[in-house]
């Protein structure tokens, strides 16, 4: 091989090649960087102008093309605070499962962590079918049988926050189980020393020393959630909603839904257009706060923890 | 590897212990019991069609259809208000023109026939186009965002400075950021401008390519023709196919770097030791290293391309069209379950179908996962356990 | 403790909600009628009755007034047989049908085409896939780019009912989610035709539309629609479970009687009758 390379380290033919090689992956990683930015700056360009006080804290007036957006924020925000209240505690238990109980080799560890990362890999609109027939279709008919009512067997708030926190379980499970790896090793060997049973080290001494990792899964989860559409579009969200939602068999409206009804359905593209991109930026925003926060707390944790 | 398990030695029994532990089992056990739940009652909302049990599928005998005139005579809804305006009947003929009465086929045959007209009197069901489109679209992304992002990886992981790699890292973080619904709305609006006007420039070169592959397989000459010739859509496979690779990028550029970052330096320095340059060793000796983790970059992109909704329904022209040009709008498999779930008839058979996509989507990215778990499986539990 | 008391205020506020005092009407349904309903409920004088509106379409309205999810429905097109049956059998009597409204629909064109006017059979040959090139409908020799309402849209129903007399639209119609993506796409698209509500015409060119090839041509003005002359309309309903009674039959007449009417024009619809 070297001997090869070496006969023909002189020929132009070689010269080329070898600075395409190089050049090739600069001129892929300036493209990209370049690209990212224009799409950023699109759209800050573009949304700026749009964010007002007023804007952030009015609803939607005259089909969408006056007024602000504020029942979609608070849709998506209750949205996604009742997602977390039933997506993270679950994935945290799992987290520790993994960290803490799982043997590497057992046949349910290895289970566990495929059923984690099949979960991962699956399209979000499955998950939104998955919502319509197991959560509406099953579970509310099912309360709704029992308990002699009409109002939960239709898409609402919950089915759609219990659908989504399916889809943030990954995102959770991963998150923490980082965080759990890094506590040292050395505070549950003195925990146990002292005589802490399993349970006692991982309440009192594990999961306060992963208490930002927790937190940090939340967060995570949270900006998946917010900007998922796919799944809520049957599962609750709405195109217009003046009230705001009040209990869990409401529906909703919602950021990302809002974004696309606004892109496709309002009466007047061209009047809806600055909302449309005031509405995208807020929602960027959003994200990018909460992955940030995130990435943030993430290098916290390593800084300490090193 | 070694698991915080075999830290804690069996002592002796504790009732409060054992059900703490056995509460967590049971809780970890929740990922596999969703992935069952979520096989089990899409294939129960898709049984209408596999069972035949669906109610459009029971009634083939004409005796059924004239139930349903007489049901249609009998109930019309009570007008309020009789004197609001007169009514327009619009189209008289409508009549006169009575869809064609074809012999009722199979419900298989129709779902694997070429035509997706899935509202109407005669309903077709036929999912091919729906499969070639999926397939054109995340092929374009793939072929856009694979290189590019690979290359960049490169990038990242050997030649570029600490700083500038902690430039172009958050930055494509920022892309992973970005909500697909905002993505497709980008594609919307400007890309498809963008993507037109620059095609119409373009279709000398794309005979030029045509002509270079049909030289080299000759077989595929017509197939490759019709494949690159630019049409007069705006919205194509190569539009969506652009939103889905920005989606995709994120994915294929981070787990890639990740696992070029992983090759051992002894590798890099043995190389170059040798008298290989910088590139050499980039390309024909790390680049094969961490192959496995950059197949698994590539499959999870593929599985993210292939599932997703919001891009694909607002970029890509939605038409069922059976064509194997990229430049063609299509229409995938998620986009149609995406804009059709939302009002169908709740149990029909056309719901039914949906679910039956859906099973078909689930399958693939379950397919997807098993192979990058078996085939690269190292890799990814090294990645997992941060080892 | 703190902390506790705000995260136990902020649950018990986000889940109990408030106590439903008034009374509260709902109404769901049809996507392209929502945005007149909810000027109808801004608009609607009487404030002690509150307004809960929904859009997720016509047959998600339908089926919801079946369930009794719903106190209203909105609809684009008529409730079909089977779905009445339905209610026969759950309530024991049909629904009852409103017309509230009524709706043209436009067929969009690029700004600098030159195509004035077309007959509905013209028109279903283009959606067809017949008629493939401009040429043949007296436009320049290009092919046709089709546009179309997505197929679960009560609008993509009734245009192939009654235009394309329930043939199939031919494959390379392009399904937009929206009439606002119809319009934006055609608006950028030289070669493009289209199909919507005539309230959405911003940036398009509208094309008069005959009944037969000899007959006049019509614009979907509000006059045309109203005297029956433009040939492709419609109405838009209300369903009810059963007679309107007390807040309901205040707020149905005060929809269709006059000034209920008049928002109707402002959204871009059209009366039932001439005001």
């Amino acid at each position: 091989m070297s001997e090869l390379l070496l006969q023909k380290k002189h020929s132009s033919y070689y010269y080329v090649k070898s600075k395409l090689s190089t050049g090739l992956p600069l001129f892929a990683a300036i493209f990209l960087v370049l690209l990212i930015a224009l799409l950023l700056l699109h759209f800050i360009w573009h949304g700026a102008p749009g964010i007002t006080w007023a804007f952030l804290t009015e609803a939607p007036r005259n089909n969408n093309t006056e007024g602000g957006i504020f029942p979609a924020i608070y849709g998506t925000v209750f949205l996604v605070f009742i997602m977390s209240l039933l997506g993270v505690p679950i994935g945290t238990a799992t987290a520790i499962y993994l960290s803490e109980y799982a043997r590497q080799q057992s046949f349910f560890s290895r289970s566990v962590r495929f059923g984690v990362n099949t979960l991962a890999g699956v399209p979000s609109i499955v998950f939104g079918l998955f919502g319509v027939g197991f959560f509406v279709q099953f579970i509310g008919k099912g309360i709704d049988t029992a308990a002699q009512t009409t109002i939960w067997s239709k898409p609402s708030l919950i089915w759609a926050a219990a659908t989504l926190s399916v889809l943030t379980l990954p995102v959770v499970i991963v998150a923490v189980e980082e965080a759990l790896r890094n506590v040292p090793q050395d505070l549950r060997e003195a925990s146990l020393a002292l005589g802490a049973t399993k349970w006692q080290t991982i309440w009192r001494v594990v999961l306060p020393n992963s208490l930002t990792g927790i937190l940090t899964g939340t967060i995570l989860a949270i900006g998946r959630g917010a900007g998922e559409v796919a799944p809520v579009i049957f599962v609750g969200a709405v195109y217009s909603l003046p009230q705001l939602p009040d209990s869990l068999a409401d529906q909703f409206m919602h950021m990302g839904y809002h974004i696309y009804v606004l892109a496709t359905q309002s009466p007047n593209a061209a009047d809806a257009l600055p909302l449309q991109y005031a509405s995208t930026l807020v929602l960027l925003i959003l994200a990018f706060s909460l992955n940030l926060t995130a990435a943030y707390i993430r290098l916290r944790i390593r800084r300490s923890h090193k | 590897m070694s698991s915080n398990s075999t830290l804690y030695k069996k002592s002796k029994f504790r009732p409060f212990e054992a059900i703490i532990e056995w509460i967590i089992r049971l809780t970890a056990s929740f990922s596999i019991i969703i992935i069952f739940l979520i096989f089990i009652f899409i294939f129960k909302e898709a049984g209408g069609l596999i069972f035949g049990t669906a109610k459009e599928l029971k009634p083939k005998k004409a005796v059924s259809e004239k139930v349903q005139d007489k049901s249609e005579e009998k109930v019309k809804p009570e007008i309020y208000n009789p004197e609001t305006g007169e009514i327009v009947k619009i189209v008289e003929v409508k009549k006169l023109v009575k869809a064609k009465e074809t012999e009722s086929q199979s419900i298989w045959a129709n779902l694997f026939s070429d035509t997706w007209q899935p509202v109407g009197k005669k309903p077709k069901y036929g999912i091919q186009p729906l499969l070639i489109g999926t397939f054109k679209v995340t092929l374009v992304s793939l072929l856009f965002a694979t290189p590019l992002s690979i290359l960049a990886a490169i990038y990242c992981a050997f030649f570029a400075k600490a700083w500038i790699r902690d430039i172009i890292k958050p930055t494509v973080e920022v892309l992973a950021g970005f909500p697909s619904v905002v993505l497709g709305f980008f594609c919307l609006v400007t890309v498809v401008q963008g993507v037109y006007s620059t095609t119409q420039f373009l279709q000398p070169l794309c005979t030029n390519i045509a002509d270079i592959i049909s030289w080299i397989l000759p077989f595929s000459d017509r197939w490759i023709h019709s494949a690159l010739t630019i049409s007069d859509f705006h919205y194509s496979a190569v539009v969506g196919g652009i939103g889905l690779g920005l989606a995709v990028i994120p994915i294929i550029f981070t787990i890639s770097e990740d696992a070029l970052s992983a090759v051992p330096n002894s590798y890099r320095e043995a190389s170059l030791a040798l008298g290989a340059t910088e590139s050499e060793t980039a390309f024909k000796v790390m680049l094969p290293a961490a192959l496995p983790g950059v197949v698994a970059a590539i499959l999870l992109g593929i599985g993210r391309a292939f599932g997703e909704t919001m891009i694909a329904l607002m970029a890509t022209g939605n038409a069922a069209l059976f064509s194997w040009n990229i430049f063609h709008p299509v229409r995938t498999l998620a986009a149609t379950i995406g804009s059709e779930t939302g009002e169908v008839q709740w149990g029909s058979l056309h719901y039914n179908i949906l679910f039956f996509l859906g099973i078909l989507l689930f399958l693939v990215s379950f397919i997807i996962n098993a192979l990058t778990e078996l085939f690269v499986k190292k890799y990814l539990s090294k990645k997992f356990q941060g080892a | 403790m703190k902390r506790r008391l705000i995260l136990f205020f902020t649950i018990s506020l986000l889940i109990t909600g408030t106590t439903f005092e008034e009374k509260v009407l709902t109404l769901k349904g049809s996507d392209t009628m929502v945005i007149l309903v909810q000027k109808w409920t801004e608009e609607y004088p009487d404030k002690s009755v509150q307004f809960q509106v929904t859009g997720g379409g016509s047959g998600t309205g339908i089926a919801s007034l079946i369930n009794g999810t719903t106190d209203i429905c909105s609809s684009s097109r008529p409730m079909k047989s089977a779905e009445a049956l339905q209610m026969k059998q759950k309530y024991g009597k049909p629904p009852i049908e409103i017309r509230v409204a009524r709706d043209g629909l436009s067929v969009y064109v690029h700004k600098t085409n030159l195509i004035k006017s077309i007959t509905i059979k013209q028109l279903g040959d283009v959606f067809t896939g017949k008629i493939k090139n401009w040429k043949d409908i007296g436009g320049p020799d290009h092919k046709i780019i089709l546009y179309s309402r997505e197929n679960n849209s009560g609008t993509y129903e009734f245009f192939k009912e009654h235009v394309l007399l329930n043939k199939d639209f031919d494959p390379s119609a392009q399904h937009m989610p929206g009439t606002s993506a119809v319009v934006g796409a055609i608006a950028m698209d030289q070669w493009g035709i289209g199909y919507g509500g005539a309230a959405y015409t911003k940036g398009v060119n509208e094309v008069k539309v005959s009944v037969h090839k000899d007959s006049i041509a019509y614009l979907p003005t509000e006059e045309n629609i109203l005297n029956g002359k433009y040939p492709i309309s419609r109405f838009l309903y209300f369903y009810l479970r059963e007679r309107p009674l007390h807040e309901t039959k205040q707020f149905i007449d005060w929809v269709i009687g006059k000034e209920g009417q008049k928002v109707v024009l402002d959204v871009g619809y059209f009366p039932t009758k001439k005001l």
